[in-house]
């Protein structure tokens, strides 16, 4: 890395990522999660500071459900020049039934289908500016019972923590005494880590101050709060707070409960990590989970699907045609191959079966013209022996008229007695 | 089990606070992410060979990046990177500095742009590629898309050349253009407004489309404007540091004067710095994702057949286009497939026609020798009969004169006896 002499200008790029972030405005949905009366809406007004649920705005506490609904709220808020969409995602209804099987269902389907409307956005060819409509955050209320989770908790957060940033709170904390806190905290973790369920974890920072202070909050979890929307005066101070006959349990006092942790963490310093561990782990498990799905068509092959997810779509398409195109080629040759020595084998037979019909033929000719010879052979035989026994008759035909000649001639010379 | 979305109003509702929340730390929360992430930054600086391309980027970034000044002779034009990984204060930049060889150096320059269009696609296709893939990492992927491409014009004082013109006009609708006169102390004051002004018309004129600093921000709004009345930047490059005052500062020296780079009387380089790199470096990276690259991504996805489904109704699902896609391309192959098939069975039929054709031919040939050799056979035979009529009359003649002769032998042959006797006595 080279450390540049000299004044270039790009260390102001902070500033320019600044400018450009407040102008665009900044987005966060929280949802919270929990049965009902566990302070969950007072919770909200507190860390907002506002009263989301008002006279005219109803929470949805005050409405009865017979059935687990998933509620949004969407809410604009301003602080320091910096503009903030609040989406806060209530869940009515949660665990209130006397079978609350399958009461996370709902709270899935939403968080999935967040994931989905974000997913189809960002596929579209003509994209425009993306909401980001995803849930950042969920926090899940405890009941403060002191003993330990209830099989509900147990289910709900093993079925969202690779969905969504699940931060475990224990509620209503005012009706635990700091040791009773103590060990509830330290079983409420027992279990988590048991069941294996990944709460979201603050992320280390470098900075050596800040991570003291952050391994210092990890031992304090998970937090336990209390929400008030009440404004109480305590020692000449107006604070947040419940006003009990024996004392005032306030809201932002770190000895009564982690409330301002909560905030510090969940607002002040790792909003935008919630937001990017969203973005980068559970929309892209999502997301993967999906394309796969369409892509690999169930492949039974690992090795196989293993590459198609390293590829894009498009790409795996590509390398489905080159390995199509490959096929092909090959049973062209192959086709070509067996066809060519079916050929051959057919015109090695045909010429074989030429070669014997010849064959045959010429033998037969051979035969004819032996016979032939044998013929003409006979017949000059014949011809000889015909001329030659003609010859001799002609020669005893000779004789016998000389004979006869004779005979006559003595006959006259009285040479007959 | 249902869900509702109940938008409490038409989309958000402002509501007040009661008191200091905090998230106005947003801004600074997400400048740490990206500080700690890291910037990354790629400019592409084009102009033909010789017009200090090299320089002005060492000058620009107060570091000497490494290469040997190109010869004229490249037979055609290349792109060569580097990456350098700088640090200002806290902040780190991973540059890419990408130049243009061999420019304008050819007798026929009509392909010059297109090494370079392709470049700029073959980095938009591997962001494209990284984005579609099924498991992929974006918040770790090297951007090696341009970002900013310098245009460097040749400082002749007259007009843009036609090459000039043919490249950014291939170039404006793909990478942001920052059009710059190069060696700049060549040109006098009064003819750089010439030709500045000439540059500009001519830019407009031809419709190319420079990168213009953005207005919409307040606080840079009114430096930004000024500036882009400024562009062309015309520029002057130097590593080299010259005394002036007590001060060493980067300048070329003449022998009628020094040029002092960071004079601003001097020539725009100062302009040139603030604008690219102080001010709106963010921009240009912004502007190059959202604007060259969507347009590119856009283009890809529909040659390849994808298109949004009805706005006004059903949203566009990703699964349903894949899987539409996905059949036409199988359907297709399969095809294919069946085409090749089917002329295979087609050639068989056909050759085996053929070979069937021969052997009857075959057949038939040796059919009419076989005729003819029964002919031959018949004639053969025939006149064996003949022959043997022949030699069975031959041998009655023969027996029956054969008897004949031996009757008159026996007859005859008395006679001659008593001749013979008679001769005796």
């Amino acid at each position: 890395i080279k450390n540049l002499e000299g004044y270039v200008g790009f260390a102001n790029l902070p500033n320019q990522v600044y400018r450009k972030s407040v102008k665009r405005g900044f987005e966060f949905t929280l949802m919270v999660v929990g049965e009902s009366g566990l302070g969950k809406s007072t919770l909200i007004n507190s860390l907002f500071l506002t009263d989301l649920y008002s006279k005219d705005y109803p929470g949805p506490s005050l409405r009865i459900k017979k059935t687990v609904q998933v509620e949004q709220s969407k809410v604009l808020v301003k602080e320091g020049g910096v503009q903030l969409t609040l989406t806060i995602v209530d869940t009515p209804g949660f665990g209130d039934a006397v079978d609350n099987s399958n009461c996370w269902q709902p709270v899935i389907n939403y968080i999935d289908s967040k994931c989905e409307d974000f997913l189809n956005a960002e596929s579209r060819v003509n994209r425009r500016l993306m909401p980001d409509n995803r849930v950042h955050c969920c926090l899940y209320f405890i009941a403060p019972s002191g003993h330990g989770l209830k099989p509900l908790d147990i289910e709900f957060m093993k079925r969202l923590h690779d969905k969504v940033n699940v931060i475990p709170l224990i509620a209503k904390a005012d009706t635990l005494t700091p040791e009773e806190c103590q060990l509830f905290k330290k079983q409420i973790m027992k279990e988590i880590q048991e069941h294996k369920i990944q709460i979201y974890e603050f992320p280390d920072i470098e900075d050596d101050e800040d991570s003291k202070l952050i391994r210092k909050i990890k031992e304090r979890m998970p937090l336990a709060v209390v929400g008030s929307n009440v404004v109480i005066e305590v020692n000449g101070k107006k604070v947040r707070g419940r006003q009990y006959p024996w004392g005032v349990a306030e809201v932002e006092n770190g000895e009564h409960c982690d409330f301002t942790v909560l905030r510090n963490m969940l607002i002040r310093t790792h909003m935008q990590d919630l937001k990017d561990v969203t973005n980068n782990v559970h929309y892209e498990n999502y997301r993967s989970r999906k394309l796969a799905a369409v892509t690999c068509n169930g492949g039974v092959d690992t090795s196989k699907t293993k590459n198609q997810m390293t590829r894009s779509p498009l790409a795996q398409m590509e390398e489905e045609r080159r390995e199509h195109v490959m096929k092909m080629k090959k049973m062209e040759t192959e086709m070509e191959q067996v066809f060519e020595m079916k050929v051959k084998e057919k015109k090695q037979k045909l010429k074989d079966s030429e070669a014997e019909l010849e064959r045959r033929h010429e033998q037969m000719k051979k035969n004819l013209e032996a016979q032939y010879k044998e013929l003409e052979e006979k017949k000059r035989h014949h011809e000889e022996e015909k001329s030659n026994w003609e010859a001799q008759q002609r020669i005893l035909e000779q004789q016998k008229l000389d004979a006869s000649k004779t005979m006559e001639k003595n006959k006259k010379k009285g040479k007959i007695f | 089990m249902k869900y509702l979305h109940q938008l409490k109003g038409e989309g958000a509702r402002a509501v007040p606070l009661a008191g200091h929340v905090g998230f106005d730390s947003m801004p600074d929360q997400l400048v740490n992410k990206s500080v700690n992430h890291g910037f990354c930054f790629n400019i592409l600086c084009v102009g033909e060979t010789g017009l200090g391309k090299s320089t002005l980027m060492d000058t620009l970034f107060n570091t000497k990046f490494e290469g040997e000044p190109t010869q004229h002779n490249q037979p055609g034009v290349q792109l060569k990177s580097n990456t350098y990984e700088l640090q200002e204060s806290n902040v780190r930049l991973k540059l890419t500095v990408v130049n243009t060889v061999g420019f304008g150096d050819q007798i026929n320059k009509e392909d010059s742009y297109k090494s370079i269009v392709e470049f700029i696609d073959t980095q938009f296709e591997a962001y494209l590629q990284e984005e579609l893939k099924i498991k992929r990492t974006l918040h770790s992927y090297h951007d090696t898309r341009i970002h900013a491409c310098l245009y460097f014009i040749a400082p002749t004082g007259h007009s843009l050349k036609s090459l000039d013109l043919v490249t950014m006009k291939k170039l404006d609708s793909k990478v942001n253009i920052i059009p710059i006169i190069a060696k700049s102390d060549a040109i006098s004051k009064s003819e750089l407004t010439k030709f500045k002004i000439k540059i500009t018309s001519e830019l407009v004129s031809n419709g190319v489309q420079i990168y213009q600093f953005p207005t919409d921000d307040e606080t840079v709004a009114e430096i930004n404007s000024t500036m882009n009345g400024h562009l062309p930047f015309a520029v002057v490059g130097s590593t080299e540091e010259v005394k002036i005052g007590n001060k060493m500062v980067k300048a070329r020296q003449y022998p009628w004067g020094t040029v002092q780079v960071e004079n601003e009387n001097h020539c725009d380089f100062v302009k040139l710095r603030e604008m690219l790199i102080r001010v709106n470096m963010e921009d240009l990276r912004e502007q190059t994702h959202t604007r060259h690259y969507e347009l590119y991504r856009r283009c890809k996805l529909e040659e390849m057949g994808f298109k949004d489904t009805d706005p006004d109704c059903k949203p566009f699902s990703l699964q349903e286009t894949y899987e539409a896609k996905r059949n036409e391309f199988m359907g297709d192959l399969q095809k294919k497939e069946e085409e090749m098939r089917q002329m295979f069975v087609q050639r068989v039929k056909e050759k085996e026609a053929e070979l069937k054709e021969a052997e009857k031919e075959l057949h038939e040939k040796f059919d009419r020798l076989k005729k003819l050799h029964q002919d031959e056979k018949k004639k053969l035979e025939d006149k064996k009969k003949s022959l043997d009529d022949e030699l069975n009359g031959f041998k009655q003649k023969k027996t029956a004169a054969e008897l004949l002769q031996s009757q008159a032998q026996q007859a005859g042959g008395s006679t001659t006896l008593k001749r013979d006797k008679e001769r005796k006595n």
